[in-house]
């Protein structure tokens, strides 16, 4: 049982148990906040793996940016207790099954990959931060740029969106 | 103009096209005019034509003037050719064509759609020609199916009148049974030799072993189905029952198609076949039996018949009869020469009988006619000239043309000879019943009421085409004359010798002598039996006009049967038409198209519908139910990449 | 070190997770939360395969991912207040009129 085992399983622990609390809790303000957790055992993982920039990144952008946002939209909607209706027939016992389908397709897939996915050990440090970077840069730039136009088109949705109706 | 020859053909139609699309409007002299140029040209060419081939010393013309099918190894091109066969054919004709156009704008004067009368007239001649000038069966096939087209267009002329409409249907479908038989011995010609040009594929075929009888190879298989086409289109057992029914069309439609040249066509495929049926014994029997039994048979029914067209109706089969048994015995000559004579005699015939008609103002019947000899004394001379020929009375057409068939008969069969005996007899018969209708019509005491009826005779433009007939029918046989009275060669036996060769010499087996002796005991023998016929015919009607009856009150059901044509409708309408009408309501219709083919349309309408009715639930307007078909799509795809791995590598492949 | 097929198991289980909570929960919210939770599970795959073959693409996609999760968040939630407003609900439920 080496240390890096360890601490894994703590996180992953961590994650799943946030996961769970998502689904469990009725206030969705406390969704949020497990959902935070889980962000931040997410990040932990990606630190153990060796990937910095994508740890950082992730808790500045999902968690601080994104989750804030979740939380001040639950705030602002006075978001309650969710009401329990089941108007749905799909969602129930055929959702149910199809959950487990495709829990098991994904188990299957994986044990049939067999190889591949075992043996690999974590090749330490890639150096993350440079290596991402040249990457964007210069293979994967037109992605880069894409992006940023589509964030500028996200930003003029939600402004446009959300404006109150001029009476 | 052997070059141009396709010009013989092209007139016709052209006249037909004028008329046919801007004659409603004109009068009738307008489209008369059309009409009788087209068709008179189209004669002066012929002979023209005729002539030239005579100056190239009777060389077989032969010319391909265009490509029209050209198929892997199949061509067939519009091909005319001219040797001695054709020159009789074209110009019987023309010249016969001719003269029934003159003839036809005296008798439908007074008819409604005069100008779609001629433009269908000058169609059919176009088709005929056609027919005659082909030098390979699928072009002889064109023009076969359109004179057929012709015909049923001629036959229902009057078309409102639901009996010519009828009949007009009658002899286009009854033609198709025979047409069927012919387009199948033409696919089993073709595959049998990789051709259907006439000079290519008798050359192969006269290189063939003789059929014994009995023996069913392709020649005799694909000669069968040739004739049965034949039997369709010349009206012989058992597909003649069109022709009595095609009565109901204009008198010079009866004449021109109907005697003198559609209904020849049949025999002038087996003639112009006579290298594939001379090699195959079983056809020829089955050629000349058939003849030889339908002859008999319409001559019989032509005893009682009381309509003055149908009794010619039925002498027509029953001569197309006897050419089919002159075919039948190898004496191909003697059949072609029976044609021509046939062509003009019964060509006379009827249009004597439309004149007639035409006197009587419409009636057809001869028990209420009688006595015109004295007040339509053209008419009754030249009807009288065409009997005395078609009973064969020297030295008249038919005469030559029937003894040389009865001659070939009893020469060329072996044993009792069974068709000579049968023909003589059917000679009888035919003398019989032609002289009963001249003395029922022209002798005799009036029978219709003289005051209501204003017999009056026919214009020129109807007497002058009898008048040409007429001395055709005398003058026509004598080129056969010289050979049977010993002074000469027969001239059209030796014209048409280099088509025929060696079926004529086996004629003049058992030396010279003897044989002409006894040709001339066979001649006088067959006039003997035409004076017999004539003579009954004289006693039973003229003498004692109360003895038919009084026969046909004795012999009561023989009567009855021949009055009713042997019952041979009943018995086609029972046997085919009615079990084909069943089929077609019950099965055809009601089963599959019905059933099947709607059923099937709009049972696929149905399952749309239905189905669209069954997925519509999926959207449910609840978006939690949205979701879930999310998660059904992302299974469906993890499935695809399971199971099928193949599948999602090609699309990565795609994607890159 | 860890095996890549652990990290490999926890991002299928996590992603079932939000599957389950995608199909189950009423409120759009969370619904919306449950996407991300998949979002995130997709991302740790992505960056395990990432260190197992020793390629940075992964970690270069990761980054696209977070980007266009955050573009989708902001539009997304304003959406849901549009609705909130207009509706007076967050249950998914209740938005239907498409409803026949």
């Amino acid at each position: 049982m080496t240390a890096p085992l360890i601490v894994f399983f703590v996180l992953a622990a961590l994650a799943v148990i946030g996961a769970i609390s998502l689904i469990l809790q009725k206030h969705p303000i406390h969704s949020a906040l497990s959902l935070i957790v889980v962000m931040v055992a997410l990040a932990g993982l990606y630190l153990l793996m060796g990937a910095e920039f994508v740890a950082a990144v992730q808790i500045i952008v999902y968690g601080g940016a994104i989750m804030v946002l979740f939380v001040f939209v639950i705030m602002l909607l006075n978001a309650g207790v969710e009401e329990h209706t089941s108007l749905s027939k799909m969602a129930g016992p055929p959702g149910l099954l199809l959950v487990l389908a495709l829990a098991a397709f994904v188990a299957a897939t994986i044990a049939k990959s067999g190889a591949s996915v075992q043996t690999a050990a974590q090749t330490g440090a890639l150096s993350s931060t440079r290596g991402i970077s040249e990457m964007v840069f210069k293979d994967f730039v037109y992605p880069f740029e894409l992006t940023s136009f589509l964030i500028l088109v996200a930003i003029l949705g939600a402004v446009v969106l959300a404006q109150r109706e001029k009476s | 103009m052997l070059q141009y020859l396709w010009i013989v053909p092209l007139l016709p139609l052209l006249g037909s096209a004028i008329n046919g699309l801007f004659g409603a409007k004109w009068r009738n002299e307008f489209v008369t005019a059309i009409a009788i140029t087209s068709t008179g040209l189209s004669f002066l060419c012929a002979l023209e034509a005729v002539r030239e081939f005579f100056e190239s010393g009777q060389a077989l013309f032969r010319k391909h003037f265009f490509d029209w099918i050209v198929a892997g190894n199949f061509s067939a091109g519009f091909d005319l050719q001219m040797d001695q066969l054709t020159v009789v054919m074209l110009l019987v004709v023309t010249g016969v064509g001719w003269l029934i156009h003159i003839y036809a704008t005296g008798y439908m004067a007074h008819e409604g759609g005069y100008y779609r009368f001629f433009s269908y007239l000058n169609l059919f001649m176009f088709f005929m020609l056609i027919l005659v000038l082909a030098a390979n069966y699928v072009l002889l096939f064109v023009g076969w199916e359109g004179v057929g087209l012709s015909s049923y267009l001629l036959i229902g002329f009057w078309f409102l009148k639901k009996s010519a409409a009828d009949a007009g249907k009658k002899a286009f479908i009854v033609n198709r049974i025979g047409d069927f038989g012919f387009m199948l011995g033409m696919f089993l010609l073709f595959r049998a030799f990789g051709t259907l040009d006439f000079s290519q594929l008798f050359a192969k075929a006269g290189t063939w072993q003789p059929e014994a009888m009995g023996q069913f190879g392709t020649l005799t298989v694909a000669c069968l189905l040739l004739f049965m086409g034949a039997t369709g289109k010349s009206a012989q057992l058992p597909l003649y029952v069109w022709l009595p029914d095609a009565m109901e069309g204009p008198t010079p439609v009866s004449a021109l198609i109907h005697a003198a040249t559609m209904v020849t066509a049949g025999v002038y495929v087996v003639a112009r076949s006579h290298i594939l049926f001379m090699h195959s014994e079983t056809a020829l029997v089955v050629v000349g039996t058939v003849g030889c039994a339908t002859a008999f048979f319409a001559a019989t029914i032509g005893l009682v018949q009381t309509d003055i067209k149908k009794v010619l109706a039925y002498s027509t089969v029953s001569q197309l009869g006897y050419m089919f048994l002159a075919c039948g015995v190898g004496a191909f000559t003697a059949g072609i020469f029976h044609l021509m004579t046939h062509a003009f005699f019964k060509a006379l015939l009827f249009l004597a009988a439309g004149s007639v008609i035409h006197a009587m103002g419409g009636e057809q019947e001869m028990p209420k006619m009688g006595g015109l000899g004295k007040k339509i004394k053209w008419t009754y001379a030249t009807m009288f000239i065409a009997t005395l020929a078609i009973a064969g009375i020297p030295p008249l057409a038919g005469f030559f043309s029937k003894d040389s068939i009865l001659h070939a008969a009893y020469v060329r069969e072996g044993g009792r000879h069974p068709l000579y005996f049968v023909g003589l007899l059917t000679a009888l018969l035919t003398a019989f019943y032609m002289f009963r209708l001249i003395f029922l019509t022209f002798n005799s005491k009036p029978r219709y009421d003289e005051k209501k009826v204003h017999v009056h005779e026919s214009p020129w433009s109807m007497l002058g085409p009898l008048v040409v007939l007429a001395i055709l029918s005398v003058i026509g046989g004598l080129m056969a004359a010289p050979a049977l009275l010993g002074v000469g060669p027969d001239y059209f036996a030796n014209f048409l010798a280099p088509v025929f060769g060696g079926a004529q010499e086996a004629v003049e087996a058992g030396g010279e002598a003897a044989a002409h002796q006894l040709e001339l005991i066979l001649a006088g023998v067959a006039f003997g039996t035409a004076l017999i016929g004539i003579a009954i015919a004289y006693w039973l009607y003229l003498k004692n006009p109360r003895k038919p009856d009084d026969l046909a009150k004795s012999m009561k059901p023989a009567y009855t049967t021949l009055m009713n044509k042997y019952y041979v409708d009943e018995l086609y309408a029972f046997l085919v038409v009615r079990p084909l009408l069943w089929l077609s309501t019950n099965i055809l219709w009601k089963a599959t198209d019905v059933t099947g083919i709607d059923g099937t349309i709009n049972g696929i309408a149905h399952g749309a519908a239905a189905i669209g009715d069954g997925v519509r639930h999926s959207q449910s307007g609840n978006t939690r139910s949205y979701a879930v078909w999310v998660v059904v799509g992302a299974i469906v795809v993890l499935a695809v990449i399971f199971f099928w791995p193949g599948a999602s590598k090609t699309v990565l492949g795609w994607v890159r | 070190m860890v095996p890549t097929s652990y990290y490999v198991i926890l991002s299928a289980i996590l992603f079932g997770l939000g599957v389950f909570a995608f199909i189950f929960k009423r409120n759009v919210i969370t619904i919306f939360m449950s996407i991300e939770l998949m979002l995130n599970a997709v991302n740790l795959a992505f960056v395990a395969f990432s260190q197992a073959l020793g390629k940075l693409d992964g970690q270069v996609f990761v980054l696209f991912v977070i980007v266009v999760a955050a573009a989708e968040a902001a539009v997304g939630l304003g959406i849901i207040i549009l609705i909130a407003r207009n509706r007076q609900t967050l249950n998914v439920e209740r938005v239907d009129l498409l409803k026949l």
